[in-house]
This record gives structure tokens, C-alpha cells and sequence, in this order.
């Protein structure tokens, strides 16, 4: 059995934050960069070269990419042989993300739903944990910012409404979320499971290496197809007009019930941060 | 390249400016997001004097990271300006000129805009460490309780910034996808 010390996984966690508020993934880069050489419209060309230089200086100074550090979701992939000690689990990955949202100047944007009195430290995190084969331990980060989760939507579909029914819903929550969610995005879809499952599935299809297809030649056809119809939107980069509206759409599925056809699309901005760990 | 600078002076200054053209701005501008703008409502119906001029003034809807040491602002970009159209009237009434922030206005914004005559400019969602980069100075002028909601007076150099409804009614967030409709 392997031993895993709660103070390294404390650690893992603090530069993970770190890291994601200030590092454009390459993946990410290199669809936008390949946007650059697509994209019609000079105007749209000229603000996504500006989002380009925003990822040099925040790498050049250590500042946020962008000020909306986010809500903290974790995504802890623990292997059933591996043993934790040295503390409370949750409560590590807690005083990891509170250390380095204080350490690294990131706006603490957490509050109590309904007094709407901040909590301080940008704690709460969001925390999905799986129990798998083995004896390792992955940690994912993932801040998200508000701007695109509050254009997010999960729609109980009828299994009549089919294929198409499911398309024409996800790209209509493209098109209402017009410039608010911070275009070019990626789209994160989950299709089938029920409701909780089909909300988690679109958010952990974000966490793909932005532009990768689905294994399954079918799902990836789809998401060629959908990423073609969102494009022809004409949204644009930050919804000023354009041809790159989206830069990739991820689709999960999951098996479902005989009544039911649900569908969640998770929106991701253009600053689509998450960084990995396997400890 | 067009620029701007704010306050306004020159009336011909804002004039000149069309949906879709790119503007640097330069100036002092004030920040506020949904809880400032809830308090300046509540000052100016209680009759009470607000803690910035609004007169040919710009705001800027953004709620800052904390300054880092050695740097006057944190990272620094736009939040989502409809969560600030139930206010926007009321402060347009009091003479301000210039809106900052991403994403499209109600119909009441655009029409009480035009009444006034005032321009509403795109920043760049999720550029925030390259608006900071403008900054020059900034300092916190009111609700310091509001943390990053509060209020700060930011002097920028050169911000970037598109045009996306004019003076005349010309609304960028309409016309622009509307010409790369498929």
C-alpha cells in the first residue's frame, strides 16, 4: 500500500491554483492561435492577438490571466490502495486553495448564497472524488469563473426529441449566451445519466484537452458537427461578430433511463484553466 | 488608432466614435460592479451626495484582484454588464458618458443612452493582466466593506477597447454576428 502525506497534497493544491490562474494551457494556445489564421474578421483577429499577449504577461508577471479567479472545483481521482495520512483530506485541499488564493493575490469571489457575505478566502472549494483501480492519487484544479457557468443549462429532454433535439438545444444555449460568457469558448456537454450525473458530465468534459476528439468515431462526428453550427453563429470573439465562437465542444455521454433524455452544457470562457497531479 | 481620453472634454471626442471601431482610452475612470451600483442608487434616492463625479465621467464595470506587491492593481478585466442594466439609467441620468464592460445592454439601457448621449465600450473578457497593464494608478474611493466591489479611481494609459454601441444606436453586439451569420 502506498502512503500519501496529507501536507503534500496540501501543496499539490496550492501550486495547482497557482498555476491555473496564471498559465494558458498549450492546448488552448495552439486553438487560438490556429483561430488567428481562420478567423474573417479583422476586428475579431485584432482582440484575439490581444488575448494572446494577455498570456504572455500574465506569464510574465505572475498575475491572474483574468481577474474572475473563479470557483475552485477539485477532481480527486484517488486509487483504492493508496493510503492518506497525516490529516483530514477535504480539509487540506481547503487550506490549499485558502493559502494560495491569499499568497497569490487572486480576488477571493466566495459568498454565502443569500446573505451574500463573503467567506474571505475564496474556501469553500467544490470537491468530486472517484474511488478507482490501483494506488495513485490525481489531482485536477479547475477555477471557474461566473461569467460562463451562469450560461450554463441542463434540459430534461423527451427521448422523442432524439439526436437532433439534443444539438438544436445545445446550440441554441450557444446562441442566447451570445458575448456574456466571454467568447471563443469551449463547450462542455453532458448527454444522458440523470440529472446530477448529466451536470457533472458536461463539467468534466471541460477537463479534456481542449480540441481532442471523442474516442468513439460517432460522438466525434457530432462534435465536429455541433462545433461547425456554433461557429456559423457569426457570435464571434467577446460576441462582437466573427466566425470563432467556439474553439472546441467536448460531449460525455453516460447511459440513461428509458424516459429520459437529459442533456447539460457546461460553457467554458476562452480562459479555460485546469492543471493536473498524479502523486 | 482612435483615443479617447475621460473625462470628457471635447464632446466631439465621443462623436467621432462608431460601433467596431478599436479605441484606446486614457484617463481616470471609476470601477463599479452590482453592490456599488446598488449603494449609488440608494445615495442618489436618498438625496445624498455620491463619493465620485458622474458627469461626463466613465465607469468601469470590474471588480480587481488585490494589488500584487510593486503593481498598482491586480489583474483587472470586464465583468458582465446586463447585471448592471437595472442601474445604468439612473446614473446615465446624472451625466454619464461612457460605459465600460462586456457583453449587451438592455433595449431601456440603449434607449436612455441615446437620450443622454453616451457610448458603451467592449473590453476584453479574460484579458485581465493586460488591462492591468494600463493601469497606472488606482485607489479605493468608497465601500472599501464591498472588497472588490468597492469603488476605485483607476488612471489608465491607453486601455484597449472596442466600440459596441455609439451614439447614434449602432450596436456592435447586433451588427457584428449578424454579418458572420452563416
Amino acid at each position: 500500500m502506498r502512503t500519501i502525506h496529507i501536507d503534500q497534497i496540501e501543496q499539490a493544491v496550492y501550486d495547482l491554483c497557482a498555476d491555473a490562474c496564471c498559465r494558458l494551457g498549450d492546448d488552448v494556445s495552439r486553438l487560438i492561435e490556429k483561430a488567428l489564421a481562420t478567423e474573417e474578421s479583422p476586428l475579431a483577429r485584432g482582440i484575439l492577438a490581444k488575448t494572446v499577449e494577455n498570456a504572455r504577461i500574465a506569464g510574465e508577471t505572475g498575475m491572474a490571466l483574468c481577474q474572475d479567479t473563479g470557483m475552485v472545483i477539485v477532481f480527486l481521482s484517488l486509487g483504492q490502495d493508496a493510503h492518506i495520512e497525516g490529516g483530514d483530506l477535504y480539509a487540506a485541499i481547503q487550506q490549499g486553495v485558502r493559502r494560495s488564493y491569499r499568497d497569490h493575490y487572486f480576488r477571493k469571489s466566495i459568498l454565502d448564497p443569500l446573505t451574500r457575505e463573503n467567506t474571505g478566502d475564496n474556501t469553500p472549494a467544490v470537491i468530486h472524488t472517484e474511488i478507482v483501480a490501483g494506488d495513485r492519487f490525481t489531482i485536477t484544479v479547475a477555477p471557474k469563473g461566473f461569467g460562463s457557468e451562469n450560461m450554463s443549462r441542463l434540459n430534461m429532454l423527451k427521448p422523442s426529441d432524439g439526436k437532433r433535439g439534443a444539438m438544436d438545444f445545445i446550440v441554441e444555449t450557444v446562441a442566447e449566451a451570445g458575448g456574456n460568457p466571454c467568447p471563443p469558448l469551449i463547450v462542455g456537454v453532458g448527454i444522458g445519466g440523470n440529472m446530477e450525473l448529466c451536470c457533472l458530465l458536461a463539467k468534466k468534459a471541460l477537463l479534456r484537452q481542449a480540441g481532442a476528439s471523442h474516442p468513439d468515431p460517432a460522438i466525434a462526428a457530432m462534435e465536429r458537427d455541433l462545433l461547425h453550427k456554433i461557429n456559423a453563429l457569426g457570435i464571434g470573439p467577446q460576441g462582437l461578430g466573427g466566425t470563432t465562437t467556439a474553439l472546441a465542444v467536448h460531449i460525455l455521454t453516460h447511459p440513461t433511463h428509458i424516459a429520459g433524455l437529459p442533456v447539460a452544457v457546461n460553457i467554458q470562457c476562452h480562459v479555460a484553466r485546469h492543471q493536473s497531479i498524479t502523486l | 488608432m482612435k483615443t479617447l481620453t475621460v473625462p470628457i472634454s471635447n464632446q466631439q471626442e465621443l462623436a467621432a466614435l462608431a460601433a467596431g471601431d478599436m479605441v484606446y482610452l486614457s484617463g481616470t475612470l471609476y470601477t463599479a460592479r452590482d453592490a456599488a451600483h446598488k449603494r449609488l442608487c440608494a445615495l442618489l434616492d436618498d438625496g445624498e451626495n455620491l463619493p465620485m463625479p458622474l458627469a461626463d465621467q466613465a465607469v468601469y464595470y470590474a471588480g480587481p484582484c488585490p494589488a500584487p506587491p510593486g503593481y498598482p492593481i491586480g489583474s483587472a478585466g470586464p465583468t458582465t454588464s446586463s447585471r448592471m442594466d437595472a442601474y445604468a439609467p439612473r446614473l446615465l441620468s446624472q451625466g454619464l458618458r461612457i460605459m465600460i464592460g462586456k457583453g449587451p445592454r438592455s433595449a431601456r439601457v440603449m434607449d436612455t443612452m441615446r437620450m443622454y448621449g453616451a457610448v458603451y465600450l467592449a473590453a476584453i473578457g479574460g484579458a485581465g493582466a493586460l488591462m492591468a497593464h494600463t493601469v497606472r494608478e488606482a485607489e479605493c474611493i468608497a465601500f472599501s466593506d464591498l472588497g472588490a466591489e468597492a469603488i476605485y479611481r483607476l488612471r489608465v494609459e491607453d486601455m484597449p477597447l472596442v466600440v459596441a454601441i455609439d451614439l447614434y444606436g449602432n450596436n456592435l453586439y447586433e451588427t457584428g454576428p449578424e454579418r458572420y451569420r452563416r
